[in-house]
């Protein structure tokens, strides 16, 4: 006899919400976090799509943390100096239904783990599993220093650096090709210079996504997200390449907040926060071992995140798959039964919902921002066009499509070509 | 304005677990590459190359990402352990 139904290993937001569902339908469940609370180890650029938690939590944004609700869009091409920014401001962004909200984890997903132990689960922050305990090729428990926990299944939302999986060896390590390294600062402000300075009223948020020279020639960019009272700022870097970089990360980091666009945003903020966290990246083609006897696996210690480059989509998918185990464990249970022949239900749920759609449709793209112009000349040559539209300074005038044609051809019409033909096929 | 990594990591909640790292690396290890990777991709700029060449590290002011694990476990990291139970960074902000 296990002592619970469900062992659920990490307090974000794939655990609390597997946790959450099944503590509602009754099932006696453990819910263990390494850290001090839900959420103290965590980590978001950002923004976190609503619908998968609406549907779990009805209007869940009018009672937790959320800072502010995304009606700006902004993304940026910048050289050293210049930035040119494409900017989308619609009350549309903010509908019910496609509604999107900044957060941050230390205590968006605080709540929510507090939401599942409201719910009936039974909770232990500060409490590191060391082990999964597997017994006949399947797995019965977990292991805390030298406490062993058996329960009819362990669901792993132990997030990307899923230490438990690849010890149990039912995920391989994690390559660098396939994940990017996040760093984020975040810099305090009153909201009332947060909503000048980004022409916002109340509540409204902006995300600001920057392409071009905050990754120095790397795979990534920058990201500014507005909060209630802070501003997070920060830059995801791939890490395939990033030993030959000739700058460090925190050089980066310095050069992007110096950076003219972004100095005055940030002007006389305290700086509240430092934080890195790893960002899987590579789509489809990292989606493992979704489950088998006794154990499935959600959110990020799956590989369930998508970066495509005008947008990183990692929470929703997290919170979705966290419900989706949690269902399987519930028909499982009906049956009696957690071998892998029954839990494959879950495959089929991810299959069936946006979560592996979305990764098939998106399956080009991480190939596809490998390509170095997107990240070096694509940036150059639009600033170098701007220059040419924008600048008056007496000398004789050019026609436009001299202009920009001159630049165009630095980069090679056929380049410009073929990357727009794949950029347009990938996504 | 322009503080160091090391006052900015200073903003942050740690609890250090003294004397017990949680990651051990060789510092004499003799590929640089394998080093400079370390040091370019640190978010928290733990990792710092000497003047002789070898690497110092410390792990008090870890963020914990993995990044270090991902790239060198084998190679310079030798060690690659979360922080026990209650240890480590604490993110009030996240
Ligand atoms: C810089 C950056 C920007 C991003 N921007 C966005 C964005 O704007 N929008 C978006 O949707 N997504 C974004 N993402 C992705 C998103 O943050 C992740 O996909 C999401 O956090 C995954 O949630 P999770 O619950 O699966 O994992 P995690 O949040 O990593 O949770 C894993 C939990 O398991 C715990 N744990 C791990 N091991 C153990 C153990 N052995 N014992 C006990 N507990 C353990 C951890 O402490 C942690 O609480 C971003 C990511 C980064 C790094
Ligand atoms: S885990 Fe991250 S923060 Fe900690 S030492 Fe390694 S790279 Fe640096």
């Amino acid at each position: 006899m296990s002592e619970f139904d469900a062992i659920i290993v990490g307090g974000g937001l794939a655990g609390s919400t597997a946790a959450y569902v099944l503590a509602q339908q009754g099932l006696e469940v453990l819910l263990i976090e390494r850290g001090n609370y839900g959420g103290s180890k965590n980590m978001t650029g950002g923004r976190l799509y609503a619908h998968s938690l609406e549907k779990i939590i009805p209007n869940f944004a009018e009672e937790a943390p959320v800072e502010r609700r995304v009606v700006k869009e902004r993304i940026s091409m910048m050289t050293e100096n210049d930035a040119f920014t494409i900017d989308y401001h619609s009350p549309r962004l903010a509908q019910a239904g496609s509604d999107s909200y900044v957060v941050m984890r230390g205590e968006f997903d605080r709540w929510l783990f507090d939401k599942a132990e409201e719910a009936g689960a039974m909770t232990a922050a500060g409490i590191k599993v060391d082990e999964l305990i597997v017994e006949n090729n399947r797995v019965t428990g977990v292991i805390c220093g030298d406490e062993e926990m058996r329960a009819d299944v362990v669901i792993l939302a132990d997030g990307v650096n899923s230490l438990l999986a690849e010890k149990a060896g039912l995920r391989k390590r994690v390559q660098p090709s396939q994940v990017a390294v996040g760093v984020k600062e975040v810099y305090g402000l009153p909201a009332k210079v947060i909503e000048d300075r980004f022409g916002l009223t109340g509540n409204e948020g902006t995300a600001w996504l920057f392409a071009g020279s905050p990754s120095n020639g790397l795979v990534g960019g920058g990201f500014l997200y507005t909060n209630k009272e802070s501003i997070s700022l920060g830059l995801v870097l791939g890490l395939e390449h990033i030993g030959e970089s000739e700058k460090t990360i925190e050089e980066m980091m310095v050069a992007f907040s110096n950076h003219p666009e972004i100095a005055p945003l940030i002007k006389d903020a305290k700086l509240l926060e430092r934080s890195g966290h790893v960002v899987p990246e590579a789509g489809l083609s990292m989606v493992s071992t979704l489950y088998g006897d006794g154990y499935l696996i959600c959110g990020d210690a799956a590989g369930f995140c998508l970066n495509i480059g005008y947008m990183v989509r990692g929470m929703d998918l997290a919170i979705a798959s966290g419900e989706m185990a949690a269902k399987a464990v519930i028909a499982a249970k009906e049956k009696g039964d957690f071998s892998s022949a029954t839990l494959q239900s879950y495959k089929t749920m991810l299959d069936e919902s946006f979560i592996m759609k979305d990764l098939a449709v998106y399956k080009n793209f991480p190939s596809f921002m490998e390509n170095p112009r997107i990240f070096n000349q694509y940036p150059a040559m639009v600033s170098e066009i701007m220059a040419e539209m924008f600048i008056v300074n007496g000398s004789p005038a050019v026609p436009l499509r001299k202009k920009a044609m001159k630049h165009l051809k630095t980069v090679g019409l056929m380049n410009l070509l073929k990357d727009g033909f794949k950029g347009v096929k990938s996504v | 304005m322009t503080m160091s990594v090391e006052e900015k990591l200073g903003v942050n909640k740690f609890f250090v677990n003294e004397g017990k790292p949680h990651i051990e690396i060789d510092p004499n290890y003799p590929d640089m590459k394998e080093k400079l990777k370390l040091v370019k991709a640190c978010p928290g700029g733990l990792y710092k190359l000497n003047e002789n060449g070898t690497l110092s590290f410390d792990y008090a002011g870890c963020l914990e990402c993995g990044t270090c694990r991902i790239l060198c476990l084998g190679t310079v990291v030798k060690k690659w352990e979360y922080p026990e139970s209650t240890m480590g960074v604490e993110y009030r902000y996240g």
